[in-house]
């Protein structure tokens, strides 16, 4: 990679070194504790699934119980071993004699480590196998396709019924796009539990369900054979249940999620300790799966300038790239986000947003940039919104982003139609086709505008990186030092779902995730 | 398909109130373009369809300028036509011309006059709207696009609940805290939920008995100033709308409604 803005190396080693130990502070605390979602994730890798007949999730009511009965801490895993090994029976029915009270937790007797081991292990190779034939179907597909070269079209479904989105997401790839992603329905990261089944109804988007999952994801796979490639479907693995997105994303061969450490304490209102334990676990999970991460920094530009927080976004980047490599994510998929969001009123506004993603791409030369586009500045004027557009497109192509989501001319009016995402993916693919080399053509002025104000950018995310290592990610974070926003270490919703795991703890799932993928790196 | 036009313009070329007509070259031309997608393949039947959905509109001399296959079983056009009807300018019944917005010591000027008190205001994004952007820019103490946000005025006292906020509990804090004004944001709207869930909120009020002590405000993309005194608030503000437009509004409407009291 040239290095086009004279960028400076040794800042670059300083964010990096800072946000390192940022990240490794939290993760003394990540890892003495785990959660409510960690451990229904648990229990859906030893396979518990479905709803009872009220629609509670079974997963619920398993860590509901233990919790109840006191032996939460440690794990499902613990407990479901020790059912096995008492009385023979399943996770899966072990969670419907709970769930009807016939489970007897009194006379539930203890075993050693070492008679425990044989089932925890053949528990972990059964589900980690059932991932391993996804991550290898679609390396399949994608040795049989061949993978894109330059940025992907990622695009956005959001009907709040699948087979609506289904129909929207086979057009869209017709018509080009790379990317499916489907919106969940406003609401859902607030749910302490991912709803189950096949549905209909949402709102500004639809339900990430397993059974959904799937629907799209055979959808896709019939619309790329007859395309002769391969569309990628993203979700959110965000909220209260970010592991066990994770883990049916993993089993229904999702390929992307959004998954940033911060993003539910600053905009969702998440208690800070719940949401770092809960990304750990679901980081390890996507990097195992294969799947790609998306972090969502562009979020604080659009509730702050984009021009003055700009820094904000790189500190973000840094800090959120140190947690994922600690959750064993190797670079390449690492989907590090930003946006494209100052107001065209600047002068000079595409100068300095070419200079943002070129300052990105050079500084995180192997992460599959995610680079949003203009949303905070379009006025429901569609004419104006499509050179808005336009001018986004041309610096992604210009700067080697490589999930551009593209902008919607009806941004700020509706949820797009048709044929916006037709639109939209036109003036997408003349502008990639038009300017393909461009980049590759352009050298930029030494100590001009750009260079100038790309190292001012990361100086001041050094400062700021230093500030946060100083003191400590917890207390920056109830100072408001991203997108405004103060939040307090034992404030926002799901503290009550964090507790300490005993010496007794079992996760056989996460350590042997972590142990695989140490292995490979 | 572009081209000159040739044909002969026998229609009145002068502006009339009376009969007002969409305007493309020239006076009373009554030009509009509108784009559409038909969920049918692109065929000669489907572009007569999409001729005959123009005409069923009310247009006339109908060109269809783009045709564009989105998929195989859909197809959008891009037309242009005539307005056949025409619009009496001068019986438009409209809710009536806005103030001009003041600026922010202006209007906190003019609290301190009118009211001589903080105003207390509470705000939301309501319901299943997790968008913060709307209310967020009214609000917030930098404010969007140069106009500050109702925090920073002196003479208001501005509580930002944000997203996702139950109507109830906006209702509830609003009762605690002896609010004014009622402030809720509806950004992201689809199948018209913030309609239904704008009119819940008015049920509420009404039925905690404040709706005759409070300023119910409504704003977002999607609302007008009219279409929210149709769902029974006093005033909505639509796209293009800032903080300094709901702060004039909120000074002088209770003031207004102060001065009506004391005579």
């Amino acid at each position: 990679m040239h290095n086009k803005l004279e960028i400076d190396k040794k800042t670059v080693a300083s964010c990096r070194k800072n946000a390192g130990k940022i990240a490794k502070n939290i993760q003394k605390y990540i890892s003495l504790h785990s959660t409510v979602a960690v451990e229904r994730t648990v229990c859906r890798l030893f396979g518990v699934d479905g709803v009872d007949d009220i629609e509670v999730p079974y997963p619920n009511i398993v860590v509901d119980a233990l919790a109840e009965y006191g032996i939460l801490e440690n794990g499902a895993a613990d407990f479901f071993t020790r059912a096995y090994l008492h009385k023979g029976i399943s996770a899966m029915e072990t969670a419907k004699l709970i769930s009807t009270y016939r489970f007897d937790f009194e006379s539930l007797p203890m075993f050693t480590a070492r008679e425990k081991a044989p089932y925890l292990a053949q528990q972990a190779e059964s589900a980690l196998a059932g991932i391993r034939v996804q991550k290898k179907q679609r390396n399949l597909f994608l040795e049989k396709y061949g993978d894109k070269q330059g940025p992907l079209l990622y695009v956005i479904v959001a009907t709040g019924d699948i087979r609506e989105d289904v129909t929207q997401a086979v057009a869209a790839a017709n018509q080009g796009a790379d990317v499916i992603a489907v919106i969940r329905t406003t609401g859902q990261s607030l749910l302490d539990y991912v709803p189950y089944g096949e549905t209909h109804e949402g709102f500004g988007g639809t339900y990430a369900t397993q059974e959904n999952f799937k629907i799209m994801r055979s959808a896709l796979d019939a619309a790329g054979e007859k395309l002769g490639k391969y569309i990628r479907l993203c979700n959110y693995c965000s909220g209260l249940c970010m592991p066990e997105i994770a883990a049916m994303g993993a089993v229904e061969r999702l390929d992307m999620m959004l998954n940033d450490a911060l993003y539910g304490i600053l905009f969702r209102n998440i208690n800070m300790k719940r949401t770092l334990v809960d990304q750990y676990f679901s980081r390890v999970i996507n990097a195992f799966a294969g799947i790609i991460i998306n972090t969502g920094e562009d979020n604080y530009l659009t509730t702050s300038d984009a021009y003055k927080e700009a820094h904000t976004v790189l500190a973000s980047q840094f800090i959120n790239e140190q947690f994922a490599l600690l959750a064993c994510l190797p670079k390449e998929q690492i989907g590090l986000g930003h946006a494209f969001e100052i107001s065209p009123s600047l002068e000079n506004s595409f100068v300095y947003e070419l200079a943002q993603a070129q300052m990105i791409r050079e500084i995180f030369p192997e992460a599959p940039l995610k680079y949003m586009p203009p949303t905070k500045h379009k006025t429901g004027d569609i004419f104006m919104a499509n050179v808005q557009d336009a001018l986004f497109n041309m610096v992604t192509i210009l700067t080697g982003q490589k999930i551009h989501l593209l902008g919607m001319p009806t941004e700020a009016i509706h949820t797009p139609f048709m044929s916006d995402r037709a639109i939209s993916l036109e003036n997408a693919g003349y502008i990639f086709t038009a300017m393909k080399d461009l980049g590759a053509e352009i050298s930029y002025k030494k100590d001009g505008i750009m260079s100038v104000r790309a190292n001012e950018v990361l100086n001041k995310a050094d400062s700021l990186i230093r500030e946060i290592a100083e003191k400590g990610l917890f207390p920056s974070l109830g100072e408001g030092v991203f997108a405004d926003i103060r939040r307090g270490e034992d404030e926002g919703r799901g503290l009550e779902g964090v507790f300490v795991k005993s010496k007794d703890y079992q996760n056989p799932f996460m350590d042997e995730m972590v142990s695989e993928l140490k292995e490979q790196s | 398909m572009s081209g000159y036009s040739t044909e002969k313009r026998d229609f009145n070329h002068k502006l009339d109130l009376k009969s007002l007509r969409p305007y493309g070259d020239t006076m009373n031309d009554g030009r509009v373009q509108l784009s559409f997608t038909l969920p049918v393949g692109n065929c000669e039947k489907s572009t007569e369809a999409a001729k005959e959905t123009a005409v069923k509109m009310g247009l006339s001399d109908i060109v269809v300028a783009s045709i564009k296959p989105l998929d195989e079983h859909f197809t959008m056009y891009i037309l242009y036509g005539t307005f056949t009807g025409s619009i009496n300018y001068e019986e438009i019944d409209a809710p009536e011309k806005e103030d001009e917005a003041m600026d922010m010591p202006k209007t906190d000027a003019y609290i301190k006059e009118g009211i001589g008190r903080k105003i207390v205001v509470v705000g939301a994004s309501t319901g299943t709207d997790a968008h913060t952007v709307g209310i967020d820019a009214i609000m917030n103490m930098k404010g969007y696009a140069g106009h500050y946000g109702l925090e920073r005025y002196e003479m208001l006292d501005a509580h930002n609940l944000g997203a996702q906020v139950p109507n109830i509990d906006l209702v509830r804090f609003a009762v605690s805290k002896k609010a004014d004004v009622l402030l809720v944001s509806q950004t992201v709207t689809q199948k018209d939920v913030h309609i239904k869930n704008l009119t819940q909120l008015v049920e509420m009020v009404e039925a905690e008995g404040i709706r005759e002590k409070v300023l119910l405000i409504c704003g977002g993309a999607r609302i007008s100033n009219r279409l929210a005194k149709e769902l029974g608030y006093d005033a909505g503000f639509g796209s293009g709308k800032f903080a300094d437009d709901v702060a004039t509004y909120i000074a002088k409407e209770l003031t207004y409604r102060k001065d009506l009291r004391r005579n």
